[in-house]
């Protein structure tokens, strides 16, 4: 079940999304940034001989650092003087983004692809006793999920209890409004792109371990899009079903229908059932309904 | 001083509808054409450097014509039109393989009816424009989502688009005439019983094909249906309260717009690649068409030149600087620090120059035209 691993990653994009109003291409380049900083670091510490779990703690708190410090650069050099700038504008700012983290990630880390073993990997058998064979479960599977959920309880609380999280409502609706009011938005905007560097390094755990840490989770991460927009760009709890959705749904894809017209259907999948789901119902499954005012 | 239309009179109403209604562009763009299509080819001739060696003409200006045509094919749909595509790269490969396969003649056995749809192959002129006009189809194809949509949701879309002919011209071997690599080749170049071979033919060619849809492209954005595109760009409601259909607008603007950039992606392949493989049209391409249209100047012909000379000759330049210099460093960091920079200028344009260089010219030429006395 790869759909929780695609959860997390538009998890990411939807927090941008919620509360800046820019879509982050950059969230597949947190990842791998995530990713690379604690698989080295843990490399690092463990060969100096630290017991694993104080090197567990601190490569993650090491990696918390750097995502802290790109989302400190990003808000202070690229975001904050884009204030005021369209849709478009700020979108490709977040490609150029993209490139930079990509390269500095790679130039700083490495660029090999590296193991990670965070979680256990082997599965449990259940319902063995009712019928032969019984289901096959991965353990990591169970821990995304049990993660993802955490992390949209979490989220969920801090967007509507805390004074910041309805700050940063408050500042997706309207810039100007927000700012008369005395909310800082540059420090909104940090707290925003904190926590989805946070959100990366969680998915950079759970694909690290599934995959390894190496470029291709970037291309991985793409994958989020059509996640996004069969949620609802706007709705947590839509980006964890889309998640499900096209994870799940690849795969039955796959199985059924990519023999019959060739094979290798997963690539596309998702962004035709996007497409679809787009012509029926363009805000998504639990989208806000897009409305529109001259 | 120069660049002054001071006494220039308008007498007559095409005059005053002229596309470079002011005298010295003219003849600047007279200079920079004969340039091209005659200088070059010259200097090329007499081997002067540096445009003796190959690698000038087949490495630098070959690719820059090809993409430049290609971001103007961009320009109209991003630029002009206001729908954001990420499928540009989808739409350059459906044209280099249409008509690659009608080069090379089309047979499709239909089994049930006991009887088959052939076409020899056709000259390579008719291929090249029939790969296009493939390309406008399947542009009206992917362009209807954009009636309901906006936007960033209209990117993912074209998107799908993008992954969708990836794997199409992948897998399905019908497209490759069943090439067991998957790498085809383009059939020989002839036009008219001219066979153009040399690298200097090669890009005269090019010149050609930019030369045309460029004056084309600068006619039509300048008509009604540019006019048309541009008040759906700026605000679609209030567009069609004033009585512009958005469904003709639209999706006419998918057509020219995928037109061009098949044109541009059958002459990639047929007279840049020679032998090509799908990954040639990937994501990627459709990003560094985005990015020349944007850094370039969205909603400008000019600009689509511009932007291409900067995204192709910036890597290059990175790619030489640090060993002249005598810097030593792994390609490995070269390609990182590459993707840096590349990150960072991009950044900085967008911050400080959201309309790209296309605004920095017309600026600069509104300076000169007050200068020396801006008052």
């Amino acid at each position: 079940m790869s759909g929780v691993l695609y959860s997390l990653v538009a998890l990411g994009f939807v927090l941008i999304f919620k509360a800046s109003g820019v879509f982050n291409f950059a969230q597949g380049a947190m990842v791998l940034l995530a990713g690379l900083a604690l698989v080295r670091s843990l490399d690092l510490l463990v060969t100096r001989g630290f017991p694993l779990w104080a090197a567990i703690i601190l490569g993650i708190g090491f990696a918390a650092v750097i995502m802290a410090i790109a989302a400190w650069l990003i808000e202070r050099f690229v975001i904050g003087p884009l204030v005021n700038q369209d849709g478009l504008t700020l979108f490709m700012s977040t490609i150029g983004v993209t490139f930079i983290l990509e390269g500095a990630a790679q130039m700083i880390f490495g660029s090999d692809a590296y193991p990670l073993r965070l979680f256990p990997t082997d599965a449990w058998f259940l319902f063995e006793n009712v019928f032969p064979g019984g289901i096959l479960v991965n353990k990591l599977d169970v821990w995304g999920g049990f993660i993802a959920g955490i992390l949209v309880a979490g989220l969920a609380i801090f967007f509507e209890r805390t004074k910041t999280g309805r700050a940063l409502r408050a500042v997706a609706d309207d810039h100007l409004a927000a700012q008369s009011v005395g909310i800082p938005i540059g420090w909104i905007w940090f707290v925003v792109w904190l926590a989805a560097g946070l959100v990366a390094l969680v998915a950079a755990t759970v694909w690290g371990t599934k995959l390894g840490v190496q470029f291709s989770i970037t291309f991985l991460a793409l994958k989020a899009l059509p996640v996004l927009i069969i949620g609802g760009l706007t709705s947590i709890p839509g980006a964890i079903v889309g998640g499900l959705i096209v994870g799940a749904g690849e795969k039955i894809a796959e199985v059924f229908l990519g023999s019959y017209i060739g094979g290798g259907i997963e690539y596309w999948f998702a962004y035709v059932l996007a497409l679809a789901v787009l012509l029926v119902r363009p805000q998504g499954l639990f989208g806000e309904r897009i409305i529109e005012r001259i | 001083m120069l660049y002054r239309e001071a006494g220039q009179f308008k007498t007559t109403y095409a005059e005053d509808m002229a596309i470079f209604p002011i005298r010295q562009d003219r003849i600047a763009l007279a200079i920079l054409l004969g340039i091209a299509f005659i200088g070059v080819p010259l200097l090329a001739d007499f081997d002067i450097w540096p445009f003796g060696s190959d690698y000038l003409l087949r490495a630098i200006l070959l690719p820059f014509l090809i993409l430049a045509l290609a971001a103007i094919g961009v320009n109209i749909l991003v630029g002009y039109c206001g729908q954001i595509s990420l499928g540009s790269g989808a739409f350059m490969a459906i044209g280099a393989y249409s008509a690659y396969k009608l080069g090379t003649g089309v047979h499709i056995p239909l089994a049930w009816f006991d009887f088959a749809i052939s076409i020899p192959p056709l000259p390579v002129l008719l291929a090249i424009l029939l790969g296009g006009l493939t390309a406008a189809v399947a542009g009206i194809l992917f362009g209807v989502p954009s009636l309901r949509i906006k936007g960033l949701y209209l990117a993912v879309a074209t998107l799908a688009a993008q992954f969708f002919f990836d794997w199409v011209f992948l897998r399905v071997a019908w497209f490759t005439n069943y090439a067991p690599s998957g790498s085809v080749n383009a059939p020989t170049l002839d036009f008219f019983g001219l066979h153009v071979g040399t690298p200097i033919e090669r890009y005269l060619l090019c010149l050609i094909f930019v030369t045309v849809f460029a004056v084309l492209a600068k006619n039509l954005v300048r008509g009604n249906l540019g006019r048309q595109w541009m008040a759906i760009r700026d605000m679609d409601i209030a567009a069609e309260l004033i009585g512009i259909r958005p469904l003709y607008a639209k999706l006419t603007a998918f057509a020219v717009s995928s037109f061009i950039i098949g044109v541009a992606g059958a002459l990639w392949a047929f007279v840049y690649l020679g032998s090509w493989e799908p990954l040639a049209f990937s994501i990627d391409r459709s990003l560094q068409l985005l990015f020349m249209v944007i850094i370039g100047g969205l909603g400008s012909i000019m600009g689509a030149f511009v932007g291409a000379a900067f995204i192709l000759i910036l890597p290059i330049l990175l790619n030489r600087i640090p060993s002249e210099l005598g810097v030593p460093l792994s390609t490995e960091t070269i390609t990182h620090l590459e993707f840096i920079i590349f990150g960072s200028l991009i950044c900085y344009l967008l911050i400080k120059e959201p309309h790209g260089f296309a605004r920095l010219i017309s600026l600069g030429k509104e300076k000169l035209r007050l200068w020396p006395f801006p008052y």
